[in-house]
């Protein structure tokens, strides 16, 4: 593919990607992007709005001149942030999921970012124009909206439901869609309960702080023994405050670390559905134009048959492009969940390690509570 | 009545003369108390009359504590100023019989009368303010000394007869005292002889001891006749009306108050002396009294509760300590259908001497439980004692339990009711009074209960119970009491306070267990979708992460339900209890609430019945006033009486709040201490967990 041409396109080094700040706007939430030039040692800072990422994906999903670009598995972009009005808690987690938890849309940054990051390393997508203009200009470039796709969602749902089913004439595809539509849907479930999970430790949280405040309410220095008692109360209030931390910090390790790896995980499932049903499509278009060529009349079949080539070819370089980009999702799947996991087992140790550590504090302090 | 004209020196409102008596008795009791326990310790061969007298063990009366008893009157004397008059009073006293016993051997013989004496002779001493100028102060402990001895020796010799008692308590007084003292006691023997007519006081004194003597030996010598089990005397008498029972009050008192030791003593005394002055008078009769005149009946007590500051109190109740273990297991269902109950084992492991063993086992259904509280409360809540109330009827509970085989709530409700049982029991025991009482102990370790009453048929108890509890409500809307005593106003005041944010604690505590429980079970669903993720999972090293991952949260999610149910039982169960505790100590409230109404209530009787006396004398019509008159001593008895009740109750209630608070610090102290052991542990387990799949998560391929 247009080779080294193109590989001057991306002149920031895709590592060095990061959202540092974000700042809120009524509405609008504006990212600080980042980046380290490649072969200097200056950065790029850019300030880009949600509609800017809009744009660079589907600049990314019209790019022209690409072969296979159907093929391609699309680094999903997280849904629209809204940001928090009163009742839109519970459609925003809905929409979101993980990403709308966590403080300070830190969750939602962080998904952004490894968007850019993976966008930045994809072999094909990295030399797109978009992404370079999108990480350097300092201009909006997304003032003109990308007008909608052929991977529009909406369309793509009524499609969906007659083409998601066709029959693959490649077992590898096949097998690939079945696993595919396994795993996408366990995966989503696995992160509902999750965030069910997280909601409810930070559930607990709340309740443990609100029990420790009126802990404190029993305060009472009347005499000796309501004062031994007040001192138990306040110590009480203590250790509960520590159990709420506790249930913050563990909260927030599932958040940051797993959640944020479950979320995704699922949406890339997504992602390699959509390539999926791309391709299912190309490979339906490729049958009907088969069919129309056996029954076209000799003097249109030449021309046909010419087309069916074309559209043979796109599909087998559709296909080709497929699988080289499953199997490059799968390892680095494997990878992105591998460090999640350890990432997450780890900050769990260390959190049940300090909390160990200071319930045992409590419990010295306790036993020598006004023993004396 | 007319005697009022004869009263001693200190002048004092006449109208106290069934209190004089009961007050003697009082005493009496104390001395008994005194005398049995120390006894042991000075002259073993004296312990025999003691243990003859009682059916039960003597253990019983030490491991009492009352054996506080010995050493603190000695220590009081010299704390208390007013205290220590009275052993100076004390100190003539006994000398003075001393010089008595010596010089004339018929006052053997008046000395029972001088029991009967007091029925008739309307005096009044408070206590304090009866100061003898006859003796020194240096002689004081001395006298005390003289005193104690006196009383340890007495009842043995009391046990072998009048006669030889009177000598032989003198001889006990010759023998026991130093040369100094008797040069002291010469002088004081002389000195009421020669003063008699001259100055009251001392001859006033004269006989006393030997009254209090034969008290104590009638009463050793009655008591068997009226009472088998000497602890039964102690524990119940303060339920038995003052009127019927001899010593009923006083022994109470003796017996689980030793704050008011001091001033039993120094009643016994001052109020001996009131005697005294008949005593001339009534040697010519001494020789029809009969020994067993002090068994008469007796009023209730006379002594002015002790103003004991509440340090005293407070270091008092930390001197108790009990090693009694009271373990409630093994629930089971006994029969079928609608007609099954719960039975418990009820264990105890002691080394309390009180108790037959050291360990002992009985099975008790629920009811048995209702029964003991409705006994205790019956017999003890009118003395403002915090009785702890057992765990409720829960129809719907035990419906499940009875209906249900397997059912995990069910065996929630089990479980709940027996730690709740065993709290309940071990509350009661940990009451220094409740622990004394006859029926307690009988719970505890007898084989057979009669079946408890009235606890079965909760709808028709429990409509009662509501009944009188709404018109106890009715009547405590009704008394206004204007609140005199600053502790009692602030503490009803911080005691609902309490029971409003305990209410405020538990519904939180709910909440977090609740959410503990949406925990756990969120924890298990998201296992189950983990490990459904981790069996469709390719890349094998991954899937096997995964269903180790769903492993951990499985066992996670046991943490979780462990957790909760500690939660559930170290907060919350300990706040429902208390809450219905805080409501037992309102109800102690209450109960002094209603002494002090009586108690204003016969004052305003009183008041009315006086007003008609003066009517009567401006009419002049002689033959209405005697009955007037008898009238308004009644009444004048019945004010001080009730008022005495009131200053007994508020004694004791002060006491128990105090007990009850530093109880309550120390439970709560506790039950943090086990949750905190508990939080500790999850938090081990959880790094256990998390330890071993960290290995799991590094294999990922």
């Amino acid at each position: 593919m247009e080779g080294s041409s193109a590989e001057s396109a991306l002149s920031v080094s895709a590592d060095s990607i990061r959202i540092t700040d974000l700042t809120q706007d009524g509405d609008v939430l504006t990212f600080a992007i980042t980046s380290q030039k490649l072969n200097s040692s200056a950065g790029v800072c850019v300030f880009r709005a949600y509609e800017d990422f809009e744009w660079l994906q589907q600049s990314l999903f019209s790019q022209e001149n690409v072969p296979g670009l159907q093929g391609i598995i699309f680094p999903p972009l997280p849904p629209k942030a809204l940001p928090l009005q009163s009742n839109m808690q519970t459609k925003a987690l809905k929409q979101l999921g993980f990403l709308a938890l966590g403080q300070d849309w830190q969750g939602y940054c962080k998904a952004l970012e490894f968007y850019l990051q993976q966008v930045a390393t994809h072999p094909t997508l990295c030399k797109c124009k978009a992404l370079d203009s999108f990480l350097i200009n300092s201009e909006s470039p997304g003032k003109q909206r990308g007008r909608k796709g052929i991977f529009n969602r909406l369309s793509q749902a009524v499609e969906e439901m007659r083409k998601e089913s066709h029959k693959d004439v490649d077992n590898f595809f096949q097998n690939e869609r079945n696993k595919n539509t396994n795993i996408a849907a366990l995966s989503k479930v696995a992160t509902e309960k999750l965030i069910d999970v997280v909601m409810t430790e930070q559930k607990l949280a709340l309740a443990c702080g609100h029990f420790s405040t009126s802990l404190h309410l029993c305060v009472n220095q009347d005499d000796a023994a309501a004062v031994a008692f007040s001192k138990v109360c306040l110590k009480l209030s203590d250790i509960i405050e520590a159990v709420k931390q506790n249930f913050e910090k563990v909260a927030s390790n599932n958040l940051t670390t797993l959640g944020l790896g479950l979320d995704l995980e699922s949406r890339y499932q997504e992602a390699e559905k959509e390539m999926l049903f791309r391709r299912t499509c190309k490979l339906i278009e490729l049958e009907t134009v088969k069919k129309s060529t056996e029954k076209a009349k000799a003097n249109k079949r030449e021309v046909m048959e010419e087309f069916q080539k074309a559209v043979e070819k796109e599909f087998s370089l559709i296909s080709s492009v497929a699988k080289e980009e499953i199997e490059r999702f799968h390892s680095s799947r494997v990878n992105v969940l591998k460090n999640v996991l350890i990432g997450w087992c780890e900050q769990q140790l260390n959190t049940a390690k300090e909390c160990a550590e200071l319930y045992s504090q409590h419990l010295e302090a306790c036993r020598n509570m006004y023993s004396e | 009545m007319a005697a009022s004209s004869e009263r001693s020196p200190p002048p004092f409102p006449d109208s106290e003369e069934p209190e004089l008596l009961e007050d003697s008795d009082d005493g009496a009791d104390a001395f008994t108390g005194t005398s049995i326990s120390e006894m042991d310790s000075l002259s073993p061969d004296t312990t025999g009359p003691p243990k003859d007298i009682f059916n039960e063990p003597p253990e019983d009366i030490f491991s009492d504590p009352l054996s506080d008893i010995n050493s603190e009157p000695q220590k009081n004397v010299k704390i208390q100023s007013p205290g220590s008059d009275e052993a100076v009073d004390l100190l003539s006293d006994p000398l003075d019989d001393e010089a008595d016993v010596i010089s004339s051997p018929e006052v053997q013989n008046p000395v029972p009368d001088l029991l009967k004496e007091p029925v008739e002779t309307p005096k009044s001493v408070v206590i304090g303010k009866a100061p003898s100028d006859v003796s020194s102060k240096p002689v004081l402990k001395n006298a005390i000394g003289v005193r104690h001895q006196d009383i340890f020796e007495d009842p043995p010799t009391g046990s072998k007869g009048s006669a030889a008692k009177k000598s032989g308590s003198a001889e006990l007084f010759e023998d026991e005292d130093d040369d100094d003292d008797e040069e002291e006691e010469e002088d004081l023997f002389k000195e009421p002889l020669k003063g008699m007519t001259k100055k009251p006081q001392p001859s006033v004194a004269s006989g006393p001891p030997i009254n209090v003597f034969t008290e104590v030996k009638s009463e050793v010598k009655v008591k068997p006749h009226v009472k088998d089990d000497p602890t039964d005397l102690f524990a119940e008498e303060a339920v038995t009306a003052p009127a019927t029972k001899p010593s009923s009050s006083g022994s109470s008192r003796t017996n689980g108050v030793h704050s008011e030791e001091q001033d039993i003593f120094s009643e016994a005394t001052v109020e001996l002396s009131l005697d005294s002055p008949l005593n001339d008078r009534k040697k010519k009769d001494a020789l029809k009294a009969s020994v067993s005149a002090p068994a008469a009946p007796v009023a209730s007590s006379s002594s002015k509760p002790p103003s004991k500051t509440l340090e005293e109190l407070e270091e008092e109740e930390s001197e108790d300590k009990f090693d009694l273990n009271i373990s409630v297991t093994n629930p089971e269902k006994v029969g079928d259908g609608m007609n099954a109950y719960m039975a418990y084992k009820v264990s105890t492991q002691t080394s309390l001497t009180m108790f037959r063993s050291k360990t002992f086992t009985v099975r008790r259904r629920f009811s048995d439980f209702l029964g003991l509280y409705e006994k205790l409360s019956e017999k003890h809540s009118q003395n403002g004692y915090i009785i702890p109330p057992p765990p409720e009827k829960s129809i719907l509970g035990m419906t499940k339990v009875k209906v249900g085989k397997e059912d995990p709530s069910s065996a929630e409700f089990v479980e709940r009711r027996r730690a709740a049982l065993e709290r309940y029991l071990q509350r009661i025991v940990s009451h220094p009074s409740l622990l004394q009482d006859p029926d307690v102990r009988e719970f505890l370790e007898k084989e057979e209960l009669p079946r408890a009453v009235g606890t079965q048929a909760l709808s028709g108890a429990g409509f009662l119970k509501m009944l009188n509890k709404a018109t106890d409500a009715v009547s405590k809307m009704t008394i206004k009491m204007n609140e005199q005593d600053v502790w009692f106003d602030e503490k009803i005041q911080d005691v609902e306070n309490e029971e409003q944010q305990l209410r405020k604690l538990h519904v939180m505590v709910e909440s977090l267990v609740n959410h503990r429980k949406e925990l756990s079970g969120n924890t298990a669903v998201f296992a189950k979708s983990v490990a459904m993720l981790g069996s469709s999972e390719d890349n094998t090293a991954l899937s096997r992460a995964l269903s180790q991952l769903a492993e951990v949260e499985d066992r996670i999610e046991q943490l979780h339900q462990d957790q909760a149910a500690n939660d559930f039982f170290t907060f919350s169960e300990l706040l429902a209890d208390y809450i219905r505790l805080l409501g037992a100590v309102r109800g102690c409230f209450d109960q002094r609430m209603k002494a002090w109404q009586r108690w204003q209530d016969a004052e305003n009787m009183l008041q009315k019945k006086r007003e008609a006396e003066a009517k009567l004398l401006w009419a002049n019509k002689p033959d209405k006033l005697q009955q007037a008159k008898d009238e308004i001593s009644e009444w004048e008895a019945k004010v001080t009486q009730f008022e005495r009740e009131f200053e007994r109750i508020s004694a004791t209630v002060q006491k128990d709040v105090i007990r009850f608070d530093k109880e309550k610090a120390r439970d709560f102290k506790r039950q943090i201490i086990k949750y905190l052991e508990s939080l500790l542990h999850s938090e081990q387990q959880l790094i256990k967990y998390w330890e071993a799949f960290l290995p799991e998560a590094k294999a990922i391929a």
